[in-house]
């Protein structure tokens, strides 16, 4: 990216939420950091943000790529699965919105 | 940084940071000109595209570290590569480049994308 | 967005926290992970604040050997502090009359955090990444810090396994502060390169 033409820094702060910093505590985890299991690399975090392709780059924010390259990396390794990760997500999906109307 | 003389009287760099893992050795010593290959294949890439053809100069030897090309598919990257800070001036990296001429623009470079300048 | 709205009820969760709580879980289930180490993860990554770099500046400004061992080994100096940085290995680039030194990660937003903690949101953005790297003084000067031509300006691409920290000078009419009075006037962007101490 470095030397491409783009527009003036704004010097913005943002107040990270949970959600966003468990995605950097995800990662300081998974790549065994404080000793632990090591069960995926930096670099492949990298790869998968790379090969998300410009137009979703832009489109996501800097938590949603990682999350999404975290899980891609975690079902690349087979430590999930796509159903897995389906399955999982309707569940969720279901509990909140049972959360939401009460 | 300290440079240590090998039998072949050729003035060796001493890593910043070193580690056990089975490594390349290092071809390059401080002060030496070195040019980024202008190479363009598919993968994760840590060379930018801005130096790739540039000429600079090695300032240090980070240390030997697992090639992060092969870390990025799954595979151990080893053996580790040297990997170099190397200067280069922003005259040299960017047409019409205005500042001091002295300013420069340090990445660090494994071996693999490095040949003699 | 948060978890609860002002009225204390739930919001739907978007599709990537959805993602988020759904990996954890999953990981969790599988014992991958443990819920308690999340929870310890997250707790250490909000204690790393820029406060701990400006300990390790405020420290080289005062002990002149100190300074010289953080130059040569950054990782291994900030150990001496008690500075738990695991697998950190630091540069630390030294400002002077002559050379003003910036970081950037053009790849990415490669940073050293287990020192200063999650870089700001400027430091990853397009904009900054493409542009520092080719017009620094320009970018500086979006920052209020001007540099003059006749100081080289050092720019540093973190694109592989070193991470980079900005030792600024030490302000004017500090003689005889405590290192924690110094501390003070350490900001996170002077640590970047892209503003200078604060003044006494």
């Amino acid at each position: 990216m470095g030397g491409l033409p783009a527009g003036k820094v704004k010097p913005v702060e943002h107040d990270y939420e949970d959600w966003e910093r468990r995605g950097d505590a995800m990662m300081v985890l998974l790549t065994g950091v404080f000793g632990g299991q090591r069960l995926m690399t930096v670099d492949e975090l990298r790869k998968n943000i790379e090969a998300l392709g410009p137009e979703a780059y832009d489109r996501m924010s800097y938590y949603e790529r990682w999350v999404t390259s975290i899980t891609q990396t975690m079902i690349q390794r087979g430590v999930i699965t796509t159903d897995e990760l389906g399955r999982k997500m309707e569940q969720v999906k279901a509990r909140r919105e049972d959360a939401c109307r009460k | 940084m300290p440079q240590v003389g090998d039998r072949r009287g050729v003035r060796a760099a001493r890593p910043q940071y070193a580690n056990d893992l089975p490594s390349v050795p290092a071809r390059f010593a401080i002060g030496e000109r070195v040019q980024v290959r202008r190479s363009a294949p598919l993968g994760h890439i840590r060379t930018p595209f801005y130096v790739r053809g540039c000429r600079g100069t090695v300032e240090r030897l980070c240390g030997a570290f697992p090639n992060p090309e092969e870390l990025a598919q799954q595979r151990s990257g080893l053996p580790a590569q040297p990997l170099y800070r190397v200067r280069f001036l922003q005259t040299d990296v960017w047409h019409g480049y205005r500042g001091n001429p002295a300013d420069a623009i340090e990445v660090e470079i494994f071996q693999h994308w490095l040949d003699k300048a | 967005m948060s978890d609860r709205d002002d009225l204390g009820k739930y919001q739907p969760l978007s599709y990537f926290q959805l993602m988020e709580v759904s990996l954890r879980e999953l990981l969790v289930e599988k014992g991958v992970v443990t819920d308690q180490a999340v929870r310890s993860a997250l707790e250490n990554v909000r204690n790393r604040t820029p406060e701990r770099g400006a300990r390790v500046v405020a420290r080289a400004w005062c002990v002149p050997q100190y300074k010289a061992r953080l130059l040569e080994n950054g990782t291994r100096a900030l150990e001496e502090l008690g500075l738990d940085v695991p697998g950190l290995k630091l540069v630390v680039v030294e400002n002077t009359a002559h050379v003003h030194n910036v970081i950037v990660c053009t790849l990415c937003s490669c940073y050293p955090r287990m020192l200063l903690g999650i870089p700001p949101e400027w430091y990853k953005s397009r904009n900054y990444r493409s542009r520092v790297v080719r017009e620094p003084r320009a970018v500086l000067a979006e920052f209020g810090t001007k540099i003059p031509k006749r100081v080289q300006i050092r720019v540093h691409d973190s694109t592989a396994d070193m991470r980079y920290l900005v030792l600024p000078m030490r302000p004017k009419d500090t003689e005889g502060w405590s290192e924690e009075r110094l501390a003070a006037l350490v900001t996170r962007d002077c640590m970047v390169g892209v503003s200078l101490p604060k003044r006494p």
